[in-house]
């Protein structure tokens, strides 16, 4: 009894078996098309989160604020934007409120929408950090003759800061994933480049996986950017 | 300095002080004694207006506190205050702790601050220990930075809220050393406390007080030799 061999084919090296997929070559021909798809969408990130850290502060110190007004309008406002999905707000911004005040472009309402979401996540994480603080220390600071806003920025604020990052850098990464979103209305960033050489290409597989790689690099880079921060802030 | 008239407190339903009347005049030492939950923090906290009270009034050097009108925040900067837990400010070196409110609230330069602040420092016994994070320092080393920050300020009167009663007992004398140094430069302080010790030695008025009213008060001869309310007397027979 002999056994028959397999075709020679099989025998080739795994490098001249990838080349032979089209898929393989859809995504490593278009290396730079994913990789300004990343830079877009970096910048959606940081560009929201920072507008976000902001108007999150304002919001979380508005909604602790003695005036029922004030409170009031951040109460209603953190709960619109972690109630309703991000994907309806950016569609509701960039399609029905923002035309009414301005002619903004996809990346424009993107990272108005973003923004506008991602502050009301910073203010419930801000509130969380300042509540974090010990009570005597704003005494201490009233009873120094130093008025509330005083006392919020020198004494409550920088110590709330350190409680902060690490639910920061958590939304961070949220966000940076949320923004794939925005690709419903056609910013350019990643996963919208994915969608269009996905319909131009069909390789699902090898697309798609390969937007998920370079997110997760990304996600990945910011942790770990994250947690040497927190080890240095803890070493302080 | 100070005139407390018919002040009424309450944390919900709870009556805390009850209709309280006292005085202490400039440069006097009154220490205030009783029970735990007889509500005298809470008067030395409506004193400086930690706390709002619901009906009465209090006077400092003649201004009205409890008069929605006052400026409370520049009051405040007359009044030292000095607590339990110390409250320090944990991102600030002691040299900062202790320039900080001069510099914000006086518009004090920073360098004639630190020199005040050094001084103050030399005052309270830690000369070398201005560039020390308060976590490096101990209870009692904590306390005498509080009072120097308190008194960075030059505060007509100083509140003194149990400033003993969380540190390790061989702590406890270097703290009222202090303060007792503070009371003979002539301050006015209200203390409350549980040092029978130093309220005797170092008062010059002693206030017993319990359930929220003063039951007794006298110079300390009087209230520690020969107490007259009889609260008063088994208070004192139980911590003497």
């Amino acid at each position: 009894m002999s056994i028959t061999p397999y075709p020679m084919t099989f025998g080739a090296t795994l490098w001249e078996k990838l080349n032979s997929i089209n898929g393989f070559n859809v995504v490593f021909s278009n290396w730079d098309y994913f990789l300004e798809g990343s830079l877009v969408t970096l910048q959606l990130t940081v560009i929201s989160v920072s507008a976000g850290m902001v108007l999150g502060l304002i919001i979380a110190l508005m909604k602790m604020s003695r005036w029922r007004l004030l409170s009031s309008v951040a109460v209603i406002y953190i709960d619109f934007f972690r109630g309703t999905p991000l994907l309806v707000q950016v569609m509701l911004f960039h399609f029905g409120i923002l035309p009414i005040f301005m002619d903004s472009g996809p990346f424009l309402s993107g990272v108005i929408a973003c923004s506008l979401n991602s502050a009301a996540y910073v203010a419930e994480i801000v509130r969380a950090g300042i509540q974090a603080v010990d009570r005597g220390q704003m005494e201490a600071a009233r009873s120094l003759g130093m008025n509330g806003s005083q006392a919020m920025r020198y004494v409550i604020l920088p110590q709330a800061y350190k409680v902060v990052i690490p639910p920061m850098i958590n939304e961070f990464v949220m966000l940076l994933k949320d923004t794939s979103l925005v690709s419903v209305i056609a910013v350019m960033e990643l996963t919208h480049r994915g969608k269009l050489l996905y319909s131009t290409t069909y390789e699902a597989a090898w697309v798609w996986g390969a937007v998920c790689v370079v997110y997760y690099i990304m996600t990945k880079t910011v942790a770990m950017m994250g947690d040497w921060i927190e080890r240095r802030l803890a070493t302080e | 300095m100070i005139e407390v008239k018919g002040i009424h407190k309450s944390f919900g339903r709870l009556e805390v002080l009850k209709g309280i009347d006292f005085h202490v005049s400039a440069r006097e030492v009154v220490c205030v004694i009783g029970p735990s939950g007889s509500g005298k923090s809470t008067l030395l906290r409506c004193i400086n207006q930690l706390e709002t009270v619901q009906s009465g009034h209090i006077f400092i050097d003649g201004v009205e506190v409890t008069d929605p009108k006052t400026d409370i925040n520049a009051l405040r900067q007359q009044v030292g205050m000095v607590f339990q837990l110390f409250n320090l400010f944990p991102h600030k070196t002691t040299l900062e702790n202790i320039t900080m409110a001069p510099v914000i609230l006086k518009g004090m330069p920073k360098a004639e601050a630190e020199e005040i602040a050094i001084g103050l420092l030399r005052k309270v016994g830690l000369p070398d220990k201005d560039h020390v994070y308060p976590a490096q320092l101990s209870g009692g080393q904590k306390q005498r930075v509080a009072i120097a920050r308190a008194l960075a300020m030059h505060p007509k009167v100083m509140l003194f809220d149990e400033p003993t009663s969380s540190l390790d007992p061989e702590m406890v004398g270097e703290v009222l050393s202090v303060m007792k140094d503070l009371a003979h430069e002539g301050m006015t302080m209200v203390v409350v406390t549980h040092e029978m010790g130093f309220a005797r030695e170092v008062g010059h008025r002693v206030i017993f007080m319990d359930e929220g009213i003063i039951m007794e008060e006298g110079t300390p001869a009087a209230i520690f030799d020969n107490p007259q309310n009889p609260r008063t007397q088994s208070f004192l027979s139980k911590v003497l």
